[in-house]
């Protein structure tokens, strides 16, 4: 300690020891992600204990656990889960129609498959305020395309958004639009995987396509679809952007979804502890969901390999 | 590395040919927008929608350029500072993630620690969990630090942001190169570190260039971070598109569809040149193949 120069040359000694490299190499990345999102994260979960909004200058005073108590004894709560299981269980479910038939479409090697393959696959990469722009101009009542087609099949006119059936499955088809391209992607890869003799066997047994479909195909995709539905569970819980552009939530709160309630709480009501609390509950279904997903990797990479 | 797709039978131009309708089906949204960036305003709002129309480059233009009704001047919009911001913040925060995560990635994937899959998941969870959950403490922490609004705060978190993403994509490389020939290297006495620079990174630099082009994307698409984060001077594309469609005076859709456009462009090019490593982008490495 007193001797400056010594600690620090014995400090750089230790701190480039070979045993310590994997260590120090880890260090930059945790250290920020420390800073932005573990500390972060500690702290309103310090919040959450407390009555403190952001936008008064009152004293928080310790309130124990009776955010949590009025988080899960608030009906609106309920209301806002039970919206974005219906958006994402929807969603997710027209992901794996549409994204299965396209794979299905482009597992066969064409001319130009490349370029074609760019249609489907730009979707999503777009932005999600682009696709809410774009969703929301066509469902345009006067003007908008999906208004103007959906007038031939009914005379009444028509308005998308001014029912909560009609703002659901806006939002629904927008999500599913651009993220089916992802099913149909990892649909692709399980297709590509099927060794070529097993389909040789079945055309000289004779089966037929459908059961050369369930006893062949089938298998080596299923783990792929698994990863599929929990990753976009994962993704389309999140959905904020695209409900926030289109409907803002509405027609009243029906489609307001559980990351549009907490924006709403935390930065229009200010309620910053109240959500706080809400927004652990919604972490600890993210990480149960992430541990599935995590699982189910490992599981496909034992089978693969 | 790029590996070559193996395709499920083969089929000729008629198929060619087939795809191409379902494929122009689906793209049909994007095709419809990019059509409107070039139509009037007259023609954008005209019942029934249009499909023929004389073009115009209008809307392109007074994305940049505002020409003022009194005194026929024209003058720059904020436009062009906020697609500066976009690309400004998105190129510096991703470029140090990777950085960043290319080095941890590296640990990660040679010098296995206790607990590494710990680290993983719970690297792995960051990026996973919905940002509003984390928003609203990093909003009052940068109020009290005064990194709101500023380029600072945006671009520390655009870092951490893809700080996971980065850690996986490119541990998944890493996990494919053959550690045996690094142990040849060591044993004709190279360093660690040229071994890190003179083999590993070489031979992963495509991935590296996927990783970052994909972080590109991922931050200049964000949205809920640079609408609460960001403040007038350092405001991205995606605020400011969604602050035009709040406007009161009625949305100029022509006007948006031709940002739309303009932020298109690069998205094509990326999804082209990056088809092969799409999956294992998207999917933050764990699926490869």
């Amino acid at each position: 300690m007193t001797d400056h120069t010594g600690t620090r040359r014995g400090f750089g000694a230790w701190l480039m020891d070979p045993k310590r490299r994997g260590a120090l190499l880890v260090t930059p990345a945790i250290v920020i992600l420390f800073v932005m999102n573990i500390f972060p994260l500690l702290w309103s979960f310090g919040l959450s204990f407390f009555n403190y909004k952001a936008t008064s200058q009152r004293v928080p005073t310790f309130k124990g656990l009776s955010n949590y108590e009025k988080v899960l004894t608030d009906e609106r709560t309920w209301e806002r889960f039970q919206t974005t299981a219906l958006i994402v269980s929807s969603s997710v479910i027209l992901q794996l129609i549409v994204g299965f038939l396209l794979a299905l479409l482009f597992a066969k090697a064409f001319p130009m498959r490349r370029i074609v393959l760019m249609l489907v696959l730009t979707p999503m990469m777009l932005s999600f305020v682009s696709v809410g722009v774009f969703f929301k101009l066509f469902y345009e009542p006067t003007f908008g395309i999906v208004s103007y087609v959906l007038n031939f099949f009914t005379t009444e006119h028509f308005v998308m958004l001014a029912t909560p059936a009609g703002a659901i499955a806006g939002i629904v088809i927008a999500d599913a639009w651009m993220w089916s391209p992802f099913v149909m992607l990892l649909v692709l890869a399980g297709l590509v995987s099927v060794p070529k003799y097993l389909y040789e066997a079945a055309e000289v047994d004779r089966a037929s396509k459908w059961r050369t479909f369930w006893t062949i195909t089938f298998p080596y995709i299923k783990s792929l679809l698994l990863l599929a539905v929990l990753f976009r569970t994962i993704e389309t819980f999140k959905l904020f952007d695209i409900v926030y552009i289109i409907t803002e939530g509405g027609p009243g709160s029906a489609t307001e979804t559980i990351a549009v309630f907490l924006y709403r709480n935390a930065f229009q009501f200010f309620k910053t502890s109240h959500s706080s609390a809400l927004a652990y509950i919604v972490l600890f279904i993210v990480i149960v969901l992430t541990n599935l997903y995590l699982y189910s990797v490992n599981r496909r990479a034992e089978e693969v390999d | 590395m790029a590996r070559k797709y193996r395709e499920v039978g083969k089929a000729g131009w008629g198929y060619t040919a087939l795809t191409t309708v379902v494929g122009f089906i689906y793209f049909f949204p994007v095709f419809w927008i990019i059509l409107t960036a070039f139509k009037t305003r007259t023609d954008a709002l005209a019942v029934p929608p249009k499909l023929f129309f004389t073009p115009t480059l209008d809307n392109f233009y007074s994305v940049f350029f505002r020409t003022s009704i009194t005194t026929g001047n024209s003058q720059a919009t904020d436009m062009g500072l906020y697609f500066f911001n976009s690309i400004f913040i998105a190129f510096t925060a991703v470029g140090f993630a990777v950085i960043v995560g290319t080095l941890a990635a590296y640990a990660f994937s040679r010098y296995p620690l206790r607990g590494n899959d710990t680290y993983l998941f719970i690297i792995l969870t960051t990026r996973m969990m919905p940002p509003i959950v984390v928003i609203i403490p990093i909003f009052l922490m940068f109020r009290i630090s005064g990194l709101a609004g500023s380029y600072w705060g945006i671009m520390l978190l655009y870092t951490a942001f893809n700080i996971p993403f980065s850690v996986w994509l490119v541990k998944s490389f890493f996990d494919e190169l053959n550690p045996e020939i690094e142990d040849a290297a060591r044993m004709d006495g190279s360093t660690e570190r040229r071994v890190f620079f003179g083999f590993c990174i070489p031979q992963i630099l495509a991935g590296l260039a996927a990783t970052f082009v994909f972080g590109l994307i991922l931050t200049w698409n964000e949205f809920l971070f640079a609408l609460l984060l960001t403040g007038v001077d350092t405001r991205t594309v995606p605020v400011a598109m969604a602050r035009t469609l709040g406007g009161e005076v009625g949305v100029d859709y022509g006007l948006l569809a031709a940002i739309v456009t303009l932020f298109l462009i690069p998205i094509f090019f990326v999804t082209f040149l990056l088809q092969n490593q799409l999956l294992r982008g998207v999917t933050f490495g764990t699926v490869k193949k």
